[in-house]
């Protein structure tokens, strides 16, 4: 369905992430793991196009993204919840949601039911400004707003990152529930844990390369990932 | 005595309320402006000027219907306000803010220049006069009342669409957010451009009622554009409501104050404590 | 002769009054508001001449005083609490209209909006009168001007000498950056703005008394706040020289249009100038001069580089 050939980004001339190469197959929950400024942020917002790849090449269900524009990736079907969740914090969260339905207003009545079914809490804040959301809440509202414009894949930057433990368990909940529901999700996580019971694969990403690559039972058994990132 | 000095004093403060509408219609535009792209049009009353030209030439010399040559003189604003945008305001969107704000200067005096080469700087007039209202022992001009409706009118209609409709939403979601607007399927300079032509066709409303009011000649931008920034800053730029609220703060001072003295002792007045509320709430009657 | 030489003296008076805005303008204290401290220095001077009789150099205390006010007035609240950029030329916008509303609300003793003329001091053929300074000739203006030129030029030294050129980039760019190298940001843009203010108001003084007539919009306003504005602009407000050249670009560029084009459209070269401005702006930011100096200055390292 997507398909990342070696690419390379940067950051004013800085290179970032240097010959990735990913897959994401139809209907897969894929992770990207790795540690901090590891270039995980980097390679979601390539896909996304929010920056120019400086070589390589993308595809998404067969079709190349060359010179394809940032806005009209969502068009494509490719969702993306970004680093920090980013919601407009003086829209209400209901408005968010309509801005996330920018490009599929005729759905937005029909979506907003799914979506409100998949996030009842949601449906309660519906007039509340989302600054004032609780910090899960607004990690709801931040992926339910990516949902509302009906993509194929779901991009996820770190939906765990700043939440109380508790909170983290219901948000990797939903994404297991977003998963079953069909949607393909291409998530980065930090909580390396947590994320190889969700996902079917996982990239391991540092300082900017695809250093390995396996089934969520294989990384989480390999020797180094234990000792470095699980802490056992 | 008395008694015909307060009659007296009552007309000059509604009169002052009917000027609040006129003043408020045109700071809404240079507001909307302001608070989606971060830019303040200094040439705003010149694309005013524009449209009282527009209207002019339309109605006298060509003998539209008035109301078509309004329209008419709306698109032609709302046009201007994109082409501003797209070949002016663009080249400099990332350059220093200041920088912004001096291009749009240069498009003052470019359209200040223009217009009396082209159009002559003699003064023009509609040549329409609109009856006054009696109330009582009051009168009023039917064309402020006019201006009044038609700049509420201008208000509420402007926030029903920013607040129903998906490109209303954006448009307040894009001053909140630039970056990730991509990522709803938005294309920020398609809004900005937008907005723009939204807020050139605000201005070119606002002519459409100064120009029943007023006699048009080149400089005319220059005695209502400084009011109207400085309503906008009083009110806290991008602050719509706050830009409202000065504005009647604003046409208070000028009508009281121009009953009391000359008119432009109003405007004095209206500036002094302008400045001096710089001091006490910098960012605006509602700003933090 | 007289033409050559009233064209010199204009360029050099607008490019001392330009030097002056400069002197903030370089610092980003973009002000829209140095029509007032010239328009207080012309009408200052011109009214206490016609009314009290009082010589113009004993106005121009008075002038000066009087400015040296207003930009404290106005200039310390707005560095204190911080009010830069967007909202700080807004506020001096304010400044410039409301003298120039001030000159015509006050028109029993100003003239109003048709201005007012300076009481001639030069009767039976005499040629010059220091007292009142009011000159027949040219020539005495021609020296008191190319003075007052080379003295804001001096000024611009002084400035950059004694605070250093790392002190006044780290005003202009970095509030707390500056405050941090231990310059009080305050009181260094309150000195600069005070110099900027007086210097300007003598800009005023001397150009009503050389034109003899004093008008509400020529001397203030927006409009002519806005005129210094761009003239800076045109020459290069980093530069020391940038603001005479944007003078001497401007004046000459409206002259060479009326004699092409006589008096047949009148604003064709405010026109012009319009449209320039938006280019420069756009793709000539640092102006002619600032532009032609980085060009030439580019052009010598090349030149420098193969050998
Ligand atoms: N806007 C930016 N400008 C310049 N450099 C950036 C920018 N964003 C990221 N970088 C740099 O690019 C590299 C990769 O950053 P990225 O955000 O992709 O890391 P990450 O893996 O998402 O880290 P984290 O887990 O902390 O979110 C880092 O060295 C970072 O400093
Ligand atoms: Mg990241």
């Amino acid at each position: 369905m997507l398909a990342v050939n070696k690419v390379a980004a940067g950051y004013g001339g800085i290179p970032a992430l240097f010959d990735a190469t990913l897959e994401v197959r139809a209907g897969e929950a894929v992770g990207v793991i790795g540690p901090n400024g590891a270039g995980k942020t980097t390679l979601l917002r390539v896909i996304s196009k929010l920056i120019e790849p400086t070589s390589g090449t993308l595809s998404f269900e067969g079709a190349s993204l060359a010179g394809v524009p940032a806005h009209a990736i969502v068009g494509r079907g490719i969702a993306h919840v970004p680093e920090n969740r980013r919601l407009f914090p003086r829209l209400t969260s209901e408005e968010n949601l309509r801005m996330g339905a920018y490009i599929a207003r005729g759905t937005f009545a029909q979506r907003l039911e799914q979506v409100y079914a998949l996030f009842p809490r949601l449906k309660e804040r519906r007039a509340q400004v989302a600054g004032t959301l609780s910090g899960g809440e607004q990690q709801m509202c931040a992926i339910a707003r990516a949902l509302m414009s009906g993509p194929k894949l779901l991009l996820l930057d770190e939906p765990s990152a700043g939440l109380a433990p508790v909170v983290v368990q219901s948000i990797f909940e939903l994404v297991r529930k977003i998963c079953a529901e069909g949607y393909t999700v291409l998530i980065v996580e930090q909580n390396i844990r947590q994320v190889l019971k969700v996902v079917n694969r996982a990239y391991l990403l540092d300082a900017g390369r695809i250093v390995r690559s396996g089934s969520a039972q294989e990384l989480r058994a390999a020797p180094e990932i234990q000792k470095a990132y699980l802490g056992l | 005595m008395s008694e015909i000095f307060d009659i007296y004093l009552l007309e000059a403060v509604l009169n002052g309320l009917l000027l609040g509408g006129l003043l408020a219609l045109l700071s809404l535009g240079l507001n909307l402006v302001f608070g989606v792209i971060d830019v303040v049009w200094i040439c705003y009353a010149e694309l005013i000027m524009c449209g009282m030209y527009a209207v002019y030439y339309l109605y006298v010399q060509y003998h539209w219907p008035l109301v078509l040559a309004m329209l008419a003189a709306i698109a032609l604003v709302a046009l201007l306000g994109w082409i501003l945008h797209q070949f002016v305001i663009r080249p400099v969107l990332n350059a220093e803010p200041i920088n912004q704000l001096l291009v749009t200067g240069g498009v003052l005096f470019f359209l200040q220049a223009a217009a009396t080469l082209v159009f002559g700087i003699e003064f023009k007039n509609l040549g329409v006069t609109l009856p006054s209202v009696r109330l009582g022992e009051m009168s009023f001009s039917a064309a402020r009342l006019v201006a009044f409706g038609a700049a509420l009118g201008g208000v509420v209609g402007l926030w029903l669409f920013l607040s129903r409709s998906y490109l209303g939403t954006a448009i307040r979601a894009i001053s909140q957010d630039r970056a990730i607007m991509p990522l709803m399927g938005v294309d920020p300079g398609r809004i900005f451009a937008l907005t723009s032509a939204l807020g050139g066709g605000l201005a070119g409303l606002a002519s459409c009622l100064l120009v029943l009011q007023y006699d048009i000649h080149p400089s005319i931008g220059l005695s209502f554009g400084p009011i109207t920034f400085l309503i906008c800053v009083l009110g806290g730029l991008g602050n719509m409501l706050g830009g409202f609220i000065a504005a009647f703060i604003f046409a208070q001072f000028i009508a009281v104050g121009g009953f009391f003295f000359a008119v432009e002792w109003g405007y004095v007045i209206a500036f002094i404590f302008f400045i001096a509320m710089m001091f006490w709430r910098p960012r605006g009657i509602l700003g933090k | 002769m007289n033409y050559p030489l009233h064209l010199a003296i204009l360029v050099l008076l607008w490019g001392y009054i330009y030097t002056s805005w400069s002197l903030m303008g370089r610092l980003g204290l973009v002000s829209f508001g140095h029509g007032a401290f010239m328009g207080i220095g012309a009408y200052t001077v011109v009214m206490l001449w016609n009314h009290f009789g009082l010589s113009p150099w004993l106005g121009a205390i008075a002038a000066f005083v009087f400015s040296a006010v207003v930009a404290i007035v106005i200039g310390w609240p707005c560095f204190r609490f911080r009010i830069v950029g967007h909202y700080f030329a807004l506020v001096t916008l304010a400044l410039s209209e409301v003298t120039r509303l001030i000159f015509i609300a006050a028109r029993d003793h100003t003239g109003g909006s048709l201005g007012a003329t300076p009481n001639g001091a030069l009767v039976d053929g005499t040629s010059a009168s220091l007292w009142a300074l009011q000159f027949s000739s040219k020539l005495p203006w021609l020296l008191i001007v190319t003075a007052l030129w080379l003295f804001g030029l001096w000024v611009w030294r002084q400035v950059d000498r004694s605070m250093g050129r790392l002190a006044l980039q780290a005003i202009s760019e970095e509030e707390e950056a500056a405050a941090s190298i231990g310059i009080h940001v305050t009181r260094a843009k309150l000195r600069i703005t005070i110099i900027s203010a007086l210097m300007t108001c003598a800009g005023g003084i001397l150009y009503a008394q050389y034109q003899l007539y004093v008008n509400p919009d020529t001397v203030s306003g927006i409009a002519i706040s806005l005129q210094m504005v761009f003239g800076v602009i045109a020459g290069g407000m980093f530069v020391m020289l940038g603001p005479t050249v944007g003078a001497a670009f401007t004046l000459l560029l409206a002259e060479g249009l009326r004699l092409a084009f006589g008096n047949r459209y009148p604003a064709l070269d405010a026109t012009i100038y319009g449209v320039m401005l938006v280019l420069f702006i756009i793709y000539m930011p640092k102006g002619i001069l600032g532009a032609a100096l980085e060009g030439w200055k580019a052009a010598r390292r090349r030149k420098a580089a193969p050998a």
